[in-house]
């Protein structure tokens, strides 16, 4: 018969329809607007609409999600910041956009390199977020942010100010990777505190 | 089709004493052609040898001393490929003879080689700039060209590390200044030969319909038109409704990826791949870390294998749903098919996501495995999506669309390419497939672990868009079958056979890196000096290669057809311009 392969289709249609209705039924009030109704959205289950009503509801970034990334700082004590980065120069040269512009000095006196960098500069704009700074940073002082909400009027050149971020964010959006991170320091610390006692003993 | 002599040595300097030797620079395999043989050598090669697809042709800027031509060519009942090269001195005019008679798929590739090399093909039949625009001024691949923008040679660059104070690029290069054009060349005039030339091109078509007595119109569709998925150009002459002859026109998205290519090193052009064809950013990353693996001759981990496989096969089903989509859309069927589509894709980016960090810019491949395990729970993700999901939703497109009259009536008997133009033309992947020719690199020569699983090379034989449109479901479910398989013999064990580095030690030589992306023949072409950075970069791109057909498939069709016809090679204009 003429048509049966369209009211066939139509019936696939109407079939996806219908389920949208049963599925907004079946969860009756907690389907939008709540964590658990997107996470049933975007799973193998999901039937019906799967829209996400941005922004008033966010799908949430899993913990490899990467965004521009930020310099990290241990709070040590009296608040100061103990910037991490060394200004080794490892991610102004994988870079593959060249995006990191880092500015190190020297020390009046002995000099030689201070460690901390005197000025670092990401051109968020030229940045593609490809992570390869904080895949190769030995310090783990780099690391891909999750905020991907930066459109501005002005050019997105981030300065150290705005690039500095505590530890505890870092924590905070990245669980899984700080604990392997500290886990790390904290071998290498014990590694050379052993070293230290076996020299001095 | 030709008839296939089998030999397991081929060995052309014995056949063409003389004017063929073998390449025996360290690193390099091949044989270097005398450029006045060329044309006999090729014809043997097709001919005799049964070397009947020409995969890709590009140049080499050896400078300051010569030019080389390099041509792969393989066959479409598998096994490995020859490669050949022609040098030539370089001083202009440079210049090596056309191989299009032989295997017209060359024509586009051999337009790109002139634009960006300046290397004149002799007897080519439509010799004109491809990528760059017609009034430009000289040929950007070479070693010698800079562009305004140019800091350096190669990266990292200086400025950057230890004293790198922050400049704008504009503030360098300012507005007006930016830019290089011809001196007799007036912006605000707009006008060049260009456009003559290409009119020109096209008029080499003569009517053959002896009804009613027609005008010829030329009809411009794009730059802009929603049929050409992005910034894509056919300039076309119309008898009616008939297309009497057509030429596309692109370059619009052009960048010049392989000179970036060039200047980065190795592993800072991993995420760069993935802007060439965006909706597949995991095969591509593959094709370029199998061409510097060779190159490194190392062995990738097990499980990374596996991962690479996984994705690979997500990344295909995603294309291909994808490609229904919007083929039903160029066919008029507005959106519901689609986004039908978008939400199975939608549930695979969700994977990617998790897995690699982002969702079409992968970034996933490093050399010797991937970048990152899996993440708990995404494998258990993964089964649910290719055991309970995506299958039943495969069969629901068939029933959605597949007996639909109306679709049948606008694809069925509407020929794309028959599948022995198609081999002439290089054209690869489902294209190829939907006209008969089982060629598929995945069974032709497997790379990574595709000798493990079982599946068949998915093969329709009428060459219409009916077929193109079902090749997709059929390959959609070997995808899913080679996930399944995946998924359940996927061993734990590390991701990488390499320590992390940031600057990988390459050896000199040269390697070609070919896999089958969801497009077709995805290759990488590179050559390296043993430095941290590329000689050579080279894409060979299945967009811009199936492309090289699109005359062939739209002369007699009609206009609208060309719209579905266009829409069923499944071209990504980041690939295709580059």
């Amino acid at each position: 018969m003429y048509g049966k392969g369209i009211i066939k289709g139509l019936g696939v249609t109407l079939k996806r329809f219908v389920n949208t209705y049963l599925d907004d039924i079946a969860w009756w009030g907690h389907r939008y607007y709540n964590p658990e109704g997107i996470a049933h959205r975007s799973s193998k289950d999901a039937r019906g609409v799967f829209t996400v009503q941005y922004p008033e509801e966010k799908l949430p970034v899993p913990e490899e999600f990467r965004y521009v990334p930020f310099l990290v700082y241990d709070e040590g004590a009296d608040g100061k910041k103990e910037v991490r980065c060394t200004s080794c120069g490892i991610c102004a040269k994988v870079c593959p956009p060249q995006c990191i512009w880092i500015v190190r000095s020297n020390d009046s006196q002995t000099g030689r390199p201070i460690p901390e960098p005197t000025e670092f500069y990401i051109d968020a704009d030229i940045c593609m977020n490809c992570g390869f700074c904080v895949e190769y940073c030995p310090f783990d002082a780099i690391v891909m942010d999750h905020d991907y909400e930066i459109a501005s009027y002005q050019r997105n050149v981030f300065n150290m100010e705005k690039l500095l971020k505590p530890a505890s964010y870092y924590k905070s959006i990245r669980p899984l990777n700080y604990a392997i991170n500290e886990s790390e320091r904290n071998a290498k610390e014990a590694a050379r505190a052993a070293k230290a006692a076996a020299a001095t003993s | 089709m030709v008839a296939l002599v089998q030999t397991e040595t081929l060995d052309l300097a014995a056949r063409f004493p003389g004017s063929a030797t073998a390449d025996s620079r360290p690193g390099y395999t091949g044989w270097i052609v005398n450029k006045d043989k060329l044309i006999e050598v090729a014809t043997t090669l097709r001919d005799e040898f049964g070397y009947d697809l020409l995969s890709s042709v590009t140049g080499v800027d050896y400078f300051p001393d010569k030019m080389e031509v390099v041509y792969e060519a393989f066959k479409t009942t598998g096994g490995p490929g020859v490669r050949f090269k022609v040098q030539v001195p370089r001083v202009d005019p440079i210049e090596v003879p056309s191989v299009t008679s032989i295997w017209p798929g060359a024509e586009f590739q051999e337009r790109e080689i002139w634009d960006l090399y300046g290397i004149k093909f002799i007897n080519h039949p439509d010799l004109r700039r491809i990528l760059m625009w017609e009034g430009f001024e000289g040929h950007p691949m070479r070693k010698d060209w800079h562009e305004p923008f140019y800091e350096e040679d190669n990266k990292p660059l200086k400025s950057r590390w230890p004293d790198g104070k922050f400049v704008s690029a504009e503030e360098k290069n300012v507005y007006k200044d930016n830019l290089q054009f011809p001196q007799n060349f007036d912006p605000e005039k707009g006008l060049f030969d260009g456009e003559a030339a290409l009119y020109g091109a096209l008029a080499k078509y003569q009517t053959i319909d002896a009804g009613i007595k027609t005008d010829h119109v030329v009809v411009n569709m794009g730059p802009q038109h929603p049929s050409t998925h992005g910034v894509f150009r056919v300039a076309v002459v119309l008898d009616g409704e008939t297309i009497v002859s057509l030429k596309p026109v692109m370059g619009y998205l052009h960048r010049n990826h392989e000179k970036i290519g060039e200047r980065n090193t190795f592993l800072q052009n991993m995420p760069y791949t993935d802007r060439l064809d965006y909706f597949n950013s995991m095969s591509n990353n593959w094709g370029y870390s199998l061409a510097v693996e060779k190159l490194m001759n190392i062995k990738v981990a097990e499980r990374a294998e596996y991962l690479r496989v996984i994705m690979a096969e997500l990344s295909r089903v995603q294309n291909h749903l994808i490609l229904i989509g919007m083929l039903l859309n160029d066919l008029g069927a507005f959106f519901t098919p689609a986004l039908y589509a978008f939400e199975e894709r939608e549930l695979i980016l969700d994977i990617f996501e998790a897995a690699s960090g982002s969702r079409m810019m992968c970034n996933y491949h490093r050399f010797g495995g991937v970048s990152r395990d899996l993440p708990e729970g995404t494998l258990e993700k993964i089964k649910g999506l290719v055991e309970e999901r995506l299958p039943p939703k495969a069969d629901e497109f068939d029933r959605l669309l597949s007996e639909n009259e109306v679709l049948l009536s606008r694809t069925r008997g509407v020929k794309v390419i028959n599948g022995e133009d198609a081999v002439r033309y290089s054209i690869t992947g489902p294209v190829l497939r939907a006209a008969g020719v089982p060629y598929d690199i995945r069974r032709a020569q497997p790379y990574g672990i595709y000798d493990r699983f079982e599946f068949d090379v998915a093969l329709r034989h009428h060459g219409d868009l009916y077929d193109n449109y079902l090749i997709r479901l059929d390959e959609i479910r070997q995808s899913l079958r080679i996930l399944q398989q995946a998924v359940k013999q996927i061993p734990e064990g590390p991701i990488n056979s390499q320590k992390p580095q940031y600057q990988v030690r390459v050896p000199a030589g040269e390697a070609y890196g070919r896999i089958e992306a969801p497009k077709g023949e995805l290759g990488y072409y590179i050559i390296s000096t043993g430095k941290p950075n590329p000689w050579r970069y080279h894409v060979r791109a299945p967009s811009f290669i199936n492309v090289t057909a699109l005359e062939k498939m739209c002369v007699g069709a009609k206009i609208a057809d060309f719209v579905a016809i266009f829409g069923a090679i499944d071209v990504v204009l980041g690939e295709l311009d580059r």
